[in-house]
């Protein structure tokens, strides 16, 4: 049974703040908030981008972060999977070697690349860079990046935000059998109430706090 | 071809690439890491740093030379150490003035280098590194592969400026037919004998051409790295 659980607090030199505890388990895990309350700072906090200054990140049993003890994983360690909202496919490699990226690290789950190729319908992209795809595309390109870096959690930024209703359509239907197909636990960040619900099992809301950082923004249980 | 280039010409030509090509390789690497370092840093001093680094660009090549001399000459700072326990001598040979070719072209080199780090999108960089990519990995498969064209330039122009350079080379390597007479040295060599202004016309028109050769295989290795990248 996964379980991420994340305790900590971290300000930004602008005063930015925010505090975050909470627990996430199997399944898929929305984490709502509006622009500005530091949904995208928060997943780089997990993601190991940026490091709290208190508190204590654990997933699975494994600690990413605990300040007291001085622990503080480096990103490439914490075998997760991220989607970035601007997807950040590296523009000179070809679908198949932005896919294959991070195949084979340690700690990874196997996933089968053809399995993942014909779910997303990528077969016919491989051969491609990433700057000659749709958007749609690049966005499937993506997700299938990140899924087969095997992760134990998939962190997904903003997946929908930016599609129009049918591409929308086509790509949650796409990462519906993608996480049917490999069960893995996922929690993205959206600050569309329709996504939410399109999409997770368990929500998260993050309360924006004041940008003085004398209230800092604030994670809680829906 | 022979009968075109007197031996002296010849020897200045072999000469000027040795230098040149031993400048731009040996500098290459850091001027490579400086370049990333100075692009993705910020620290205290780095404003010294800088200027430290720009300082070949502006002063007198001459006097570039000179503190080379003061440094690396027999008794120098570091040169007695080098003679002493390495019986590694700069001082009138083709490492000298391959020293100086790389100091006087390093500021450029590093300047396009950094240019091209800093136009990235540091992000990628982490993508990479979520997907299990190391410091070095990242380095070496999103960083430097997407600073290539700044780093191509870099080194044409390293080569470029290690060709042409006279006034720190004359210095610490002087002038001797052979040895360390490259072409810019042999150049006014010959122009300043009776007559001489015909007789390097030659050595001109050839670096005039050396040059253009190496921005030409610059443009190739260019293109046909793109084409390679396209296919993936």
């Amino acid at each position: 049974m996964t379980q991420l659980f994340c305790d900590i607090r971290f300000r930004r030199n602008n005063g930015f703040a925010i505090e975050a505890r909470f627990e996430v388990g199997a399944g898929v895990t929305a984490l709502f908030g509006p622009s500005g309350s530091g949904k995208t700072t928060l997943l780089h906090l997990l993601a190991g981008l940026l490091r709290p200054d208190r508190g204590v990140i654990h997933l699975d049993g494994r600690t990413f972060a605990d300040d007291k003890k001085g622990v503080f994983l480096a990103p490439e360690t914490r075998n997760l999977g991220v989607v970035f909202q601007d997807l950040l496919l590296f523009p000179h490699l070809s679908v198949r070697k932005n896919l294959n990226f991070g195949v084979g690290r340690r700690g990874a789950r196997s996933i089968d690349f053809r399995r993942l190729v014909d779910l997303l319908d990528l077969g016919d992209l491989l051969e491609r860079l990433p700057g000659t795809l749709s958007g749609g595309q690049q966005q499937r390109v993506a997700l299938g990046r990140a899924l087969l870096r095997g992760p134990g959690l998939l962190l997904l930024d903003e997946p929908l935000a930016s599609l129009d209703a049918e591409l929308k359509n086509r790509i949650l239907d796409y990462l519906e059998r993608a996480l049917a197909e490999w069960r893995i636990p996922t929690l993205f960040v959206s600050h569309d109430w329709a996504d939410v619900r399109l999409l997770a099992q368990e929500v998260l809301v993050i309360e924006k706090g004041k940008s003085t950082g004398d209230v800092p923004s604030r994670v809680v249980k829906q | 071809m022979d009968d075109a280039l007197t031996p002296a010409e010849w020897s200045a030509v072999w000469l000027s690439l040795k230098v040149a090509l031993t400048a731009t390789v040996l500098s290459l690497p850091a001027a490579i890491g400086l370049g990333y370092w100075l692009a993705r840093r910020d620290f205290w001093g780095k404003a010294l740093v800088e200027t430290f680094l720009s300082l070949p660009l502006v002063l007198p090549p001459v006097v570039t030379g000179y503190l080379l001399l003061v440094l690396f000459g027999r008794r120098g700072l570091l040169g007695q150490y080098l003679d002493e326990w390495f019986g590694f001598h700069l001082v009138f040979t083709w490492k000298g003035a391959a020293l100086a070719a790389a100091v006087m072209a390093f500021p450029l080199m590093v300047r396009a280098i950094r240019v091209a780090f800093a136009d990235q999108d540091v992000r990628l960089e982490q993508a990479a590194r979520t997907l299990g990519a190391g410091r070095w990995e990242t380095f070496f498969r999103i960083a430097l592969p997407l600073a290539r064209r700044g780093v191509l330039a870099g080194a044409v122009l390293g080569f470029a400026r290690s060709l042409g350079e006279f006034g720190a080379t004359v210095m610490i390597a002087g002038n001797l037919p052979g040895e360390t007479q490259t072409i810019p040295l042999l150049i006014y060599t010959e122009a300043n004998a009776p007559g001489g202004i015909e007789a390097s016309a030659r050595l001109v028109v050839l670096a005039i051409l050396i040059a253009l050769a190496a921005l030409f295989a610059a443009e190739w290795l260019e293109r046909t790295q793109g084409r390679k990248d396209a296919k993936g």
